[in-house]
């Protein structure tokens, strides 16, 4: 079958239809699957915080709530912009498929870290949720303003940050149709 | 503080399963709806009837709409800087790869697809809810006119 593209401008050709609509299946348990057994491939996860605590937090979070995740680590806004762009020991690294970016790090800001994802065209549908201690207003419309993809404040208690990480997981990770998922070959 | 949803959708039936599955989840919703793109610009731009419409906090945006395609409402919302942050979450029957790319090359925020079985879109709307409505810092929304 073959509908119509409607996409004005971008593509002229018409798009066939992936997928039977008209199926019915337990969409979670599918995607979960999917990632895990009939796709085989994790989901990259680009963290960049430069606290080592709320890394391993982070780190033992998502190890909890879901098995199929590579979580990358940068300290800093200049090894993200490194591992983004392949550069210096990051030649190999994956793209990723969501970015976690705290705002306040060493070396570039996480404001400048957006900016520059989000101008960058080969980078700029990459998902970022930013995630810092900050709420201040300010901080929030700056980084919609800037194309952040949703912005969450750290919780200070333990079980509140690592319920935050699962909510991340649970919604992002599961729900969320991210682009350009790699499938298998 | 209310938090003003604008949904974005033509089907009388969704829009009744999202409202019901909002008013079990989240009291503190307002709920307002726009059944195809032009409203919806109208809605945003308080044109019309929506002269005193409130600045949603958040957008539920289906694609595939009548009057004009929510791919251009997604385009005219982010063109607009008093529009552009204001988080646009895709909400469509559409699994399609090549819906799924546009739209984030449109800066869409998310993208989710609407399950067919009762239960699972319900459940998904309340995973909205809970991840949106209650966890996410949301942009300061604007009074209405």
């Amino acid at each position: 079958m073959r509908r119509r593209n409607w996409w004005p401008h971008f593509n002229p050709v018409g798009i066939p239809e992936e997928f039977d609509r008209s199926s019915s299946y337990d969409r979670k348990r599918d995607a979960i699957m999917n990632s895990v057994v009939k796709k085989g491939v994790p989901t990259e996860v680009l963290l960049v915080e430069d606290s080592p605590g709320d890394v391993r937090l982070t780190r033992e979070a998502f190890r909890d709530a879901n098995q199929s995740i590579h979580l990358h680590v940068a300290c800093d806004g200049v090894e993200a912009m490194a591992f983004l762009k392949h550069e210096g020991r990051h030649t190999n690294a994956p793209r990723p498929d969501i970015i976690l970016l705290d705002l306040n790090l060493p070396k570039m800001d996480g404001r400048e870290v957006l900016a520059h994802i989000k101008e960058d065209e080969s980078l700029k549908t990459i998902p970022i949720v930013i995630l810092t201690t900050s709420e201040a207003e300010v901080d929030i419309m700056k980084s919609y303003q800037l194309r952040a993809n949703c912005y969450l404040s750290k919780p200070v208690q333990l079980g509140a940050f690592e319920a935050l990480v699962k909510s991340i997981n649970d919604f992002w990770l599961t729900e969320v149709k991210l682009p350009n998922q790699r499938k298998s070959e | 503080m209310p938090i003003e949803v604008l949904l974005v959708e033509d089907s009388p039936g969704d829009v009744r399963l999202t409202r019901e599955a909002f008013g079990e989840a989240n009291k503190s919703i307002h709920l307002h709806v726009a059944v195809d793109g032009v409203e919806a610009m109208a809605f945003l731009r308080r044109e019309g009837v929506h002269s005193h419409a409130p600045r949603p906090g958040i957008i539920l945006l289906d694609l595939n709409l009548p009057k004009m395609d929510g791919r251009q409402v997604l385009v005219h919302i982010k063109e607009d800087p008093s529009l552009k942050m204001i988080p646009i979450v895709i909400l469509t029957t559409s699994e399609a790869e090549v819906d799924i790319a546009k739209s984030y090359e449109l800066q869409a925020n998310c993208y989710l697809t609407k399950p067919v079985q009762l239960e699972q879109f319900e459940a998904l709307v309340k995973s909205i809810n809970d991840f949106w409505m209650t966890k996410v810092k949301l942009p300061k929304q604007g009074k209405a006119a």
